[in-house]
């Protein structure tokens, strides 16, 4: 079965066809990085705007450059929440009705079990049950995750989001955005010695993070030093550590309380190199397995929400004509 | 020659259809449920006429103006199921779908109709009859303050839509008192007549080319 996938939840036009019989995606995207950076943040009527210019295009590209007819394509799944309300609608109209046009089945994607189940659209995906760490513009979870639909919530951030934490710190350096990738490539000149900045909510039990605290770490050091390329690569490289390492005693207490062996890692933020280097570095000492969607799966991308759309239709799941989006849309309601 | 019609850019939720000469029609007053309703109106509608999508000949939208996330997903709907469909999309504006239901409720050869666009402002557009009995824009629609509405010549003018509520005593000391309709909204099967004309003169485009027509473009609160 071949499903088409639509990712419109934020920034980013995503499409495409997921092939269960070559356990196969081919994915096209388009970025509104650029449209939004003047303003420093996404502006969501902008960026509804943009998606229904770009989505039917990109859909009518994917099919072209596949050689595929409408007929080869089995269902269509697309991304109902959580994100921004109208630009959810985009993706939802256009994705049910064509849906209803084809006389195939739909069904709506939540976007970040789109994120979760990336890994297993690579050669060795993990298999069930894992600890799962999402981390990405607006999510920071630990979760259990028994099989698919079968979600336990272990903690999460009571605050920013890693990936947004990457984003407020970049902004106050003067960094471009999306923060992440300017981070990391700044904290490669950064002198490790220099800084060492706080790992939030380590010192205390249990597995919710917070990182409003460490921005504002962030903040004062920058303030009170000399403001020169040095300090800053100093700096970036001090919050990164920081940041990553608190997700790495996150992660080993929630791999030592399920007693699982095995992690999933996945959202924008999974993409950080450093973050796999000390991952790598945890599943050697643990004798756990680490597993990570390739660097273009990390961020939004229509191939996660095919795959999760397919594994939905499979288990019989689908929307009826009345669809709706879920802007806010806690993922341990799913089933 | 088969059509269908839709129009989501106000609270009301329609759609119309129209089958070698029959009319059928459905609408509901549904403040933000317009994604849950329009697909299975559409899909009774046909049902009903014992028409199958793929005899559809044109899918004609309510383009706008009006509200934003509205005017999405009636393009949306209307871009996947022409494309689903390899059918042609037939645009037509809200403004005169309104204007073109006053012609036909109420007789009116020269209507102004004004769509309430918050923020002090409206939706305003002039439309007259012409001999085929549809409804001509006169002049262009624009979004501006009330105190700015103007009609495009005299003659005996009246009213419609939901601006002419907000706004009512300003539109009428702006352009003069006039009959009015305030509780009328962009009807898909007011729309049917301008559709088919449109369809016939090829005023039609690809499904990734039909888009909400916004009026209000400075969207960004700064
Ligand atoms: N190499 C990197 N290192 C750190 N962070 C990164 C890296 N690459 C991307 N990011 C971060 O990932 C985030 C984007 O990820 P993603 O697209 O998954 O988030 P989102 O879709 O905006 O949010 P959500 O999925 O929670 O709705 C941004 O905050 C970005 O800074
Ligand atoms: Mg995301």
């Amino acid at each position: 079965m071949r499903v088409l996938g639509i990712e419109t939840s934020c920034d980013e036009t995503g499409v495409a066809i997921y092939d269960s019989a070559q356990n196969s995606v081919t994915h096209l995207l388009h970025s509104q990085i650029e449209l939004h950076a003047k303003y420093g943040g996404v502006v969501p009527e902008l960026a509804s705007r943009d998606h229904i210019q770009k989505l039917l295009p990109l859909i009518k590209n994917l099919l072209v450059d596949n050689g595929l007819t409408p007929r080869e394509i089995g269902g269509i799944a697309y991304t109902a929440g959580p994100g921004l309300v109208g630009a959810l609608l985009v993706g939802s109209a256009i994705g049910r009705s064509l849906a209803w046009a084809w006389q195939v089945p739909a069904i709506g994607v939540h976007h970040m079990e789109g994120h979760l189940l990336a890994p297993m659209l690579e050669p060795f995906p993990p298999s069930f049950p894992f600890v799962a760490l999402l981390v990405s513009g607006g999510h920071t979870q630990l979760v259990q995750v028994d099989t698919i639909g079968k979600y336990t919530m272990l903690g999460e951030s009571i605050d920013d989001a890693a990936g947004e934490a990457f984003d407020k710190v970049a902004k106050l350096l003067g960094l471009g955005y999306p923060g992440g990738p300017a981070i990391s490539k700044l904290a490669q000149q950064g002198n490790p010695d220099r800084f060492i900045f706080p790992r939030p909510m380590t010192q205390r039990p249990g597995l919710d993070f917070s990182f409003s605290g460490l921005k504002t770490y962030v903040l004062n050091t920058w303030k009170t030093h000399v403001q020169d390329e040095q300090t800053r690569a100093d700096i970036a490289y001090a919050f990164e550590e920081a940041a990553i390492d608190t997700l790495m005693i996150k992660c080993r207490r929630a791999l030592k309380q399920t007693q699982l062996k095995c992690l999933v890692i996945a959202g924008g933020v999974s993409a950080n190199q450093r973050l796999r280097q000390h991952l790598t570095q945890l599943a050697n000492e643990l004798h756990v397995e680490v597993y990570y969607p390739r660097p273009e799966f990390c961020t939004d991308n229509g191939a996660m929400i095919a795959y999760a759309g397919y594994v939905r239709l499979k288990a019989g799941q689908s929307e009826a004509l009345n669809f709706s989006v879920h802007p806010r849309w806690n993922m341990s309601l799913l089933s | 020659m088969n059509l269908l019609a839709l129009d989501t850019s106000t609270e009301v939720c329609s759609c119309a259809l129209y089958v070698s000469g029959e009319a059928s029609s459905q609408h509901e007053i549904a403040p933000r449920q317009h994604a849950e309703l329009i697909l299975p109106m559409i899909n009774n509608l046909l049902a009903e006429a014992s028409l199958s999508p793929k005899q559809l000949d044109g899918i004609a939208f309510g383009k706008g103006p009006g509200s934003f996330t509205g005017l999405r997903i009636a393009c949306g709907v209307v871009q996947g199921i022409a494309f689903g469909l390899d059918r042609p999309i037939i645009p037509i504006s809200s403004l005169a779908t309104l204007a073109q239901l006053a012609y036909i409720e109420f007789e009116w050869p020269h209507v102004a109709a004004a769509i309430d666009a918050r923020m002090q402002e409206v939706y305003w557009g002039c439309y007259a009859l012409d001999e085929n009995h549809l409804m001509q824009l006169q002049e262009r629609e624009q979004v501006c303050k009330p105190q700015a509405a103007m009609l495009p010549f005299s003659a005996t003018w009246a009213g419609i839509g939901s601006g002419w509520q907000t706004y009512h005593e300003i539109l009428s000391t702006t352009v003069g008192n006039m009959p009015i309709q305030q509780e009328k909204y962009p009807l898909a099967s007011a729309m049917l007549p301008l559709a088919i004309d449109a369809f016939e003169k090829g005023q039609i485009v690809a499904p990734e080319n039909a888009l909400p027509t916004y009026l209000r473009n400075n969207v960004v609160q700064v």
